[in-house]
């Protein structure tokens, strides 16, 4: 280890004691990359094609408006048949699943979730044919949802 | 019994999309938040809301604890006969719900 790396080593570890309990108590994003794999089957996911809407800014955690949207064109033949809600930094990451068929005409969803803290929320689409697309909207959360202040 | 709301447009033509909005009155407990004594507060969560309309089922949910309380949820469905759009969910405690509204197709 040289000078520059033990240096940065231990400014790390300082800034992590230095945390209050408080903020120690969220949770650091976790890996979703095997809940991916999970939902996915293995297929690599395309990037884009999916919309998620999230306020920049969200006050509070317990309740934020969250809309989905893929341009699909809802057919028999080609249509999303599920949309998959992540949020990595909740206690459990898979906030929802959504199944549509060619009866919905727009794949369209809209909801509200509850997000624990700032993060990257990612939603996965299962398109007719094996396909997946993938896309993250990151949203500041203020008071994050799921932690009970008593505890 | 839930109490539940379902709305949708009055009138819609025949072959478009239109909305479905449904809100659920119900307190989605994660499971991690404690009482008054410190007892954890067992998970109640709506975790399936299905939509059936014109005799087959045209939307499904499963729901998560990352839902907000009291869930909200829009969709859309085409439009084909004139009838109710029925949702029904169940919770982790086995209660179930139930709403409809009457869609007017032109």
């Amino acid at each position: 280890m040289n000078r520059r790396r033990f240096i940065a080593a231990s400014a790390s570890g300082l800034a992590a004691a230095a945390l209050p309990a408080r903020a120690q108590r969220f949770q650091p994003p976790q890996d979703v990359a095997p809940l991916i794999e999970q939902i996915t089957g293995g297929v690599a996911p395309t990037t884009g094609g999916i919309t998620v809407k999230l306020p920049q800014l969200a006050e509070n955690g317990n309740s934020v408006p969250l809309q989905l949207a893929v341009a699909s064109p809802m057919t028999v033949e080609d249509h999303v048949e599920a949309l998959y809600v992540i949020a990595p930094r909740n206690p459990r990451p898979l906030v929802a699943t959504f199944h549509l068929s060619p009866d919905a005409g727009r794949a369209e969803i809209a909801t509200r979730v509850r997000l624990a803290g700032t993060q990257k929320v990612v939603a996965i689409a299962r398109l007719s044919g094996n396909r997946f697309l993938v896309n993250e909207t990151e949203v500041l959360v203020t008071s994050a949802a799921c932690l009970d202040e008593s505890m | 019994m839930m109490l539940g709301r379902v709305q949708v447009p009055q009138s819609v033509k025949r072959g478009e999309a239109f909305e479905v909005r449904v809100i659920v009155q119900h307190p989605m407990e994660t499971g991690f938040r404690r009482d008054l004594q410190g007892q954890a507060i067992p998970v109640n969560i709506v975790d399936k809301l299905a939509c059936t309309y014109g005799g087959r089922e045209v939307f499904r949910a499963e729901l998560g604890t990352g839902i907000a309380a009291n869930p909200y949820i829009a969709f859309y469905v085409v439009a084909r006969e004139s009838g109710p759009i029925e949702i029904a969910w169940s919770d982790d405690r086995g209660q179930e719900g139930r709403a409809s509204a009457l869609v007017d197709v032109a």
